[in-house]
């Protein structure tokens, strides 16, 4: 059967075919659908993890229990998984182990746009990368095959485009699921104490040579001579655009990205006059070829950053100067993404302001919160980041920064990597204040469960972690928990724990509103009093998307010029403007 | 079309219209229709409020999901001032099929930009064909105004050659039973424009 699969659902179900059951993944932004989808098939384990070190973890059991296990994360997720990746790689994996990295060319939805290929050479673990969701579905079999071959961890490498692109695939019979499970003892394979690890290294190099014949025949690794002029080396979602203006010329499309089949590559060189090397990001294949000898062109005509389209391909190859542009000349105010009409961030953001402190941020929706006019954060370095730079900041600034430092973060966040570097501010007695931003759900990503919420990516009833129990254990002693949107309650929170020596968490606990679990009590659609409103602006500075001015609506004896509206479909009556509104015009 | 022309569909507006919905639907249609076809969107930081474009691109066989700038011939734009966004990827013969709902973004609302007042006008000056109405009217006529993206795929319909019934046929499946005949009906009413 023909359907029309995203590349993210063809890996799931290619997963599911290839008789894989077992999966674990931390959610993120373009990886999080591959889960979500393998977890709707019948006969499945599959779990959000509170992190991706923990889910290649988990995996990593798996497979040493004889399963074939799948870890799925964005491409950062890797680096928090590094440390297991780098060691499973000597230990081999008794069942299969593969790992899925999902990079984001351009930082559609990232903090960094980092090339996870060199993890493949780096940690020897051989990668796989599809250019549709045909052959997604059809690689996360191999690269399964490859792994118990092998003996090895497999990297399967999609990107942003990769996986958010739909294509029609064809549905096969999944394979029969064999239960091989069981226990394996071999100590000196899986205890990686130094001389064990000494021993299994040497084994890495003897694997990378069997792969490196491997590779040579390996079918997906495919030529294509149409002429002998000019040829393309190339892997992924970049084949595609350079067939599409590049029809006639060669092709040599690399299925396996890491290792290289060295003798294939000379194969086709000896054969094509001119060779472009095309790829988004690093020089990653690049560098390789010409290590070998081979005389290619690439990063010297092509961009390092943000991912290709058809046209930059066209216009690096044929050195236009030109870009295609619009004819319209005006410049267009931009969309940028905005906290949701009743987000709570949006009201704890808002009383933080007012404080004027160092705010130090993490990742999710409330990042969005560091532009104007809220302007509610100061920095942003990766998940879990912001409990450690405030700590940090809080005690070089010494006297300078008391009552001065924060740090944010949200709920799946802190569970995610917040909890080590809390424990860490009261060790080592900090005095900056953590405000944890409790929405009830991973929000940015789509409101996936985690350890705080009660359910299971299965949709199991599940032991729910209470937050203040938790963060009281770690030794914190001041927490307050506060509603973000009761403007009082939350300034007054805000500024008793600011004043206080030592540790403090506020705990801003509502709902995503978004979140249809949560069944937000909310009022209906506020209005405003055109006879109250005196135009002063100040609830156009909770940039709510309901929230608009308009200019020239004046009235007698005020000087007034214009008034402030909501729109009444899309306002969820949160109250937030309503505090705001210092005449009373907003009810 | 000739052996393996490739053609695109830029479909545009702001999130929460139900762009990669509709773009879905236009895909399952090409599928049944037997044609290769390929999408491409990007979710993500795009869901709160912000642009949301899908390429939709079909034919006899499809590499790229994404369309060189310059090459598109028909732009579904689901708000007004979202048709003047993507205009270089445009060939000059494009058709265009324009909401012409106005939603305003967040510098117009705190009055630090304008709205474009020339629009259409200005598309209509430099296409040659420009298809504009108010999908959000005509959707609350056929019962609700979220299916004013299934108007908008059906004044796109006209212009492809593929057969109503295929169309029908998808939209029925797309939704559930108690929400088929609104859409058809806002089908229709798209197709009627």
């Amino acid at each position: 059967m023909k359907v029309l699969m995203s590349g993210n659902e063809a890996i799931a179900r290619g997963a599911y075919e290839a008789g894989v059951r077992f999966a674990a993944a931390y959610p993120g932004t373009p990886s999080t659908e591959i889960l979500e989808e393998f977890s709707k098939y019948k006969g499945v384990y599959a779990e959000w993890s509170p992190n991706e070190k923990v889910a290649v973890e988990v995996a990593i059991g798996a497979a040493l229990a004889g399963e074939k296990a799948m870890a799925v994360m964005k491409h950062v997720g890797v680096n928090v998984a590094a440390d297991p990746i780098f060691t499973v790689s000597y230990t081999g994996t008794n069942g299969a182990l593969v790992i899925v990295s999902a990079d984001d060319p351009s930082l559609h939805s990232s903090q960094n746009e980092q090339d996870n290929r060199n993890y493949a050479k780096f940690a020897k673990i051989p990668m796989l990368e599809p250019s549709d969701a045909a052959e997604a579905k059809e690689y996360i079999k191999l690269a399964f095959e490859i792994s118990e071959k092998f003996d090895t961890p497999v990297f399967f490498r999609t990107t942003t485009r990769m996986s958010h692109s739909k294509s029609v695939v064809t549905l096969k019979e999944p394979e029969k699921y064999i239960d091989k499970t069981g226990f394996t003892y071999d100590a000196e394979k899986y205890v990686m104490v130094p001389i064990n690890a000494r021993t299994r290294r040497v084994e890495v190099e003897k694997r990378q040579k069997a792969l490196k014949a491997f590779v040579e025949t390996f079918p997906e690794n495919k030529m294509e001579i149409n002429n002998s002029e000019v040829g393309i080396i190339t892997a992924g979602m970049p084949y595609n655009y350079a067939k599409e203006v590049f029809p006639d010329y060669s092709y040599l499309k690399l299925g396996m990205v890491y290792p290289l089949p060295e003798k294939l590559i000379r194969e086709f060189a000896s054969k094509i006059k001119k060779i472009y090397v095309v790829e988004e990001m690093d020089p990653f294949l690049e560098e390789q070829i010409k290590a070998m000898g081979i005389s290619v062109s690439g990063k010297d005509v092509f961009p390092y950053t943000n991912e290709f389209d058809p046209g930059i391909i066209k216009n690096a190859i044929e050195k236009n100067p030109q870009e295609t542009v619009s004819p319209y000349k005006e410049s267009l105010a931009p969309r940028p993404p905005n906290l949701c009409p009743g987000c709570p961030h949006r009201g704890l953001f808002y009383a933080l302001r007012k404080h004027k402190v160092y705010v130090h941020g993490d990742i999710g929706c409330y990042t969005l919160s560091y532009m104007k006019p809220l302007e509610g954060l100061h920095s942003c370095i990766c998940m879990g980041a912001s409990i450690g730079m405030a700590h940090g900041m809080s005690k070089a600034l010494k006297e300078k920064g008391k009552g001065k430092v924060v740090g944010v973060i949200g709920d799946s966040t802190f569970l995610h990597s917040g909890i080590t570097s809390l424990l860490n501010m009261a060790y080592n007695n900090s005095d900056a204040l953590i405000i944890i931003l409790d929405n009830s759900t991973t929000a940015m990503t789509g409101m996936q469960e985690h350890p705080g919420t009660g359910y299971t990516l299965m949709g199991k009833e599940a032991k729910k972690v209470n937050l203040k129990d938790l963060i009281s254990s770690l030794g914190i002693e001041n927490i307050k928990v506060i509603d973000p949107i009761d403007q009082k309650a939350t300034r007054s929170a805000i500024k008793e724990e600011l004043a206080k020596a030592g540790p403090s968490v506020i705990i801003a606990q509502r709902p995503c509103a978004l979140f249809k679990r949560a069944k937000i009590k909310s009022k209906p659609a506020l209005k405003v009093d055109p006879d109250k409103c005196e135009g002063c602006k100040a609830c156009l500075g909770l940039n709510c998307p309901p929230i608009s001015w308009k200019k020239g609506v004046t009235k007698e004896g005020s000087k007034r010029k214009g008034i402030s509206f909501i729109d009444e479909t899309l306002c969820n009556g949160c109250g937030l403007c309503e505090q705001v509104c210092k005449f009373g015009a907003i009810s | 079309m000739s052996d393996n022309e490739v053609k695109s569909i830029l479909f545009a507006g702001v999130g929460g219209q139900g762009i990669l919905r509709a773009s879905d639907i236009i895909c399952e249609v090409i599928m049944e229709a037997g044609l290769d076809v390929k999408k491409s969107e990007v979710h993500g930081m795009a869901q709160r409020g912000g642009c949301v474009t899908s390429h939709v691109r079909y034919g006899k066989k499809v590499y790229s999901p994404l369309a060189e700038p310059g090459s598109i011939q028909t732009l579904v734009s689901f708000e007004k001032m979202e048709a003047l966004r993507y205009l270089k990827f445009l060939r000059k013969d494009a058709a265009i099929v324009v909401n012409t709902e106005e939603i305003y973004p967040p510098a117009v609302n705190l009055g630090d930009a304008s709205y474009p007042d020339d629009a259409i006008a200005f598309l209509k000056n430099n296409y040659g064909k420009v298809i504009s109405f108010d999908a959000a009217q005509l959707a609350q006529k056929a019962g609700n105004i979220k299916t004013a993206n299934v108007v908008l795929l059906g004044a796109v319909s006209n212009l492809m050659n593929i057969d109503q019934s295929i169309w029908q046929n998808v939209i029925k499946k797309s939704f559930p039973e108690k929400l088929i005949k609104m859409n058809l009906d806002a089908f229709q009413m798209g197709i009627d424009a």
